[in-house]
């Protein structure tokens, strides 16, 4: 392999291509001659398998220090008792599974637990099917309408987290929100002064609908994305066939979709599984009990009630439920990655 | 009508229903931080900002320590992004372009790791500041966001350095250049687009931040934009002229570099997870 007398920046000659080039004529890509090739140093040559590692390191070690830690200590945490008291002296007392026992013997976790695995669910589902519908809907429009629409669902997902819960407070205020009125209007009921908070169900649909909103257009944009790939012709073959739209749908372009799909439910389950900005400020910061999902009562049992140690067992639990639940899409993703 | 004229006015009619409701709840927020306080608390809505004000825009940057937050916004979004990008840039590259012992666990890792939720490490993290003294610094609140922006970074850009055809540089090496120096004068020049969205991105996750802003910073000079915005909303009574002009400003940073890279990150995203 030839070789500039350049310094070379990552300190060493980098590991061959894997393909073997094809003969070229010598001049780089402006054209110009190439420099006069160097036979490469045994050092260099030594060195070339370190190359990657090297460049992972400053990564990997604050990585490590960053989040293997907090992970480790988290763990570590949950098997002590770490109150106040210990948060003074700086080190917790450790007392085995105690904190785990007071939260599976506590009927209000699997109220909790069920109540975080309903929303996800609810979320997750929603999310998707909405998006996969807007999706199909953008690429059945004309050219126009679908510029437009585009451009809706990229403004609604350029909303930050705090804006968006704001935005819906303020629609669904009880005594002069657009929803309120718009639902007394249409003669769905009396609405007026109506407090969708006071009763956790709706609370929860209010707060699944900000969700929902913000997660939206990115689903439905990037699964738009992903149907340029499926082959019209396929499509059209299938449907001369006699198949109806939602098999061509299912055994058609679903398939061709699958590895997007997959990661967009991953990553829904993921934030949706762990929410708490939402709950916490569409409530002002003061949730009651019936709102608590895992990391509301991980937040609360730590930062409100100063029992970190139980506050962590939780987040643990949270991240265990989390990890089973994602298990499976992973597991479909790392298939689709390779080795 | 026609069978297929109707279908299209269908689908028109849904791609309304879509604009309806991605757009009205943000025209109402704009709209809502020009009116008069008597429009706002009218029980009949009234859809126009006209005749509009600026006062809620007025007594919203005059809330105590409006331009302090936004500094100290500032001061953690470019450190943080900055930091990140070196980082990963570097490990990115690792991972896409070099065989290694250990590449595979690595990818593995990077998945994983951004699936262990912040809400959970926030107690350890917590705790482990404050033996340091850190809490309540601004230096404190940017090692945290590095724990969530550090790896979206690593596999975003990885995403995007996959999607250079590796012959190109192979090209370049045949034509004389190091391994080096075809990264700095072929791959680097086309990675370029692919690291501003990535910082971009990155500035929007820690700008969209509530949770660790919330937890780590105490006093009121050290707060954020996030936590300058909420707390709007706790008195009784909300205030929904200032909210909603609070919120107008807080987002339209978001939404400008939003813009710039929306394309980009969907296809980074997306291409980083699917190919090897």
């Amino acid at each position: 392999m030839k070789q500039t007398a350049r310094p070379d920046p990552f300190g060493g000659e980098l590991a061959p291509p894997r393909t073997p080039p094809t003969a070229r004529p010598a001049t780089d890509l402006a054209g110009r001659p190439a420099v006069a090739p160097r036979p490469p140093g045994s050092r260099r040559r030594r060195l070339r398998p370190l190359v990657p590692y090297a460049l992972l390191a400053p990564a990997l070690l604050v990585l490590a220090a960053i989040l293997g830690f907090p992970m480790y200590r988290l763990v570590s945490l949950s098997f002590q008792r770490y109150g106040l008291k210990e948060l003074f002296a700086g080190r917790g007392t450790f007392i085995g599974l105690d904190n785990y026992r007071e939260i599976v013997t506590d009927p209000f976790f699997w109220t909790v637990v069920a109540r975080t695995l309903v929303f996800a669910s609810v979320a997750v589902g929603l999310t998707m099917t909405l998006g996969t519908l807007v999706a199909l809907l953008l690429r059945n429009l004309g050219r126009r309408m679908r510029v437009l629409v585009t451009a809706g669902l990229v403004a609604a997902w350029a909303m930050p987290t705090l804006t968006a819960i704001s935005i819906w407070q303020w629609l669904f205020d009880f005594e002069f929100g657009v929803v309120n009125w718009l639902l007394t209007r249409l003669g769905v009921g009396g609405y007026e002064q109506h407090n969708w908070f006071d009763q956790p169900l709706q609370g929860f649909a209010v707060i699944v609908l900000v969700v929902v909103w913000a997660a939206l257009p990115f689903v439905a944009i990037t699964l738009h994305a992903g149907l340029t790939q499926v082959p019209a012709e396929l499509e059209e073959a299938a449907r001369v066939d006699g198949a109806g739209p939602w098999q061509v749908f299912r055994h058609i372009t679903f398939p061709v979709l699958k590895p997007v799909f997959l990661i967009l439910a991953t990553l829904s389950t993921i934030w949706d599984f762990k929410v708490f900005t939402q709950i916490w400020v569409m409530l002002n910061q003061r949730p009651s009990r019936e709102y608590f999902l895992l990391g509301i009562w991980s937040y609360s049992e730590s930062f409100g009630v100063t029992r970190y140690g139980k506050g962590a067992a939780i987040a643990v639990v949270m991240v265990v439920l989390l990890l089973l639940v994602t298990s499976f899409y992973v597991r479909q993703m790392l298939r689709a990655v390779g080795p | 009508m026609t069978r297929r004229q109707l279908t299209r006015a269908g689908y028109n009619a849904a791609a309304v229903l879509v604009l309806l409701v991605t757009l009205f709840p943000i025209y109402w927020m704009v709209a809502t931080g020009f009116k008069r306080g008597s429009d706002i608390l009218s029980f009949e809505p009234r859809w126009l900002p006209i005749p509009g004000t600026l006062e809620n825009y007025r007594s919203a940057i005059a809330k105590p320590n409006f331009l302090q937050d936004v500094r100290n916004s500032l001061v953690v979004v470019v450190a943080t992004v900055l930091i990140s990008l070196v980082l990963a840039f570097l490990a990115a590259l690792a991972a896409a372009r070099f065989n290694f012992r250990g590449r595979a666990v690595l990818i593995i890792m990077l998945i994983v790791v951004q699936m262990v939720p912040l809400e959970a490490l926030i107690i350890p993290i917590y705790l482990m500041l404050d033996g340091a003294g850190q809490t309540d610094r601004l230096a404190g609140i940017v090692v945290t966001y590095l724990t969530f922006v550090l790896p979206f970074s690593i596999w975003t850009l990885r995403g995007f350095i996959v999607n250079i055809p590796e012959e190109l540089e192979e090209a370049a090496m045949v034509d004389g250049c190091t391994r080096a120096g075809a990264f700095r004068r072929i791959l680097f020049p086309l990675v370029a687009p692919g690291l501003v969205a990535t910082a971009v991105f990155s500035f929007i996750l820690v700008w969209n931040d509530y949770l660790i802003a919330y937890v780590l910073l105490r006093s009121p000079e050290k707060q954020t934009l996030g936590i300058w915005l909420a707390s709007f909303t706790t008195n009784h009574g909300t205030e929904w002229g200032g909210v909603m002009a609070g919120s107008t400003l807080f987002a339209i940073p978001a939404v400008v570099f939003f813009l710039l890279v929306q394309r980009r990150v969907v296809s980074g995203l997306t291409a980083g997870a699917v190919k090897g």
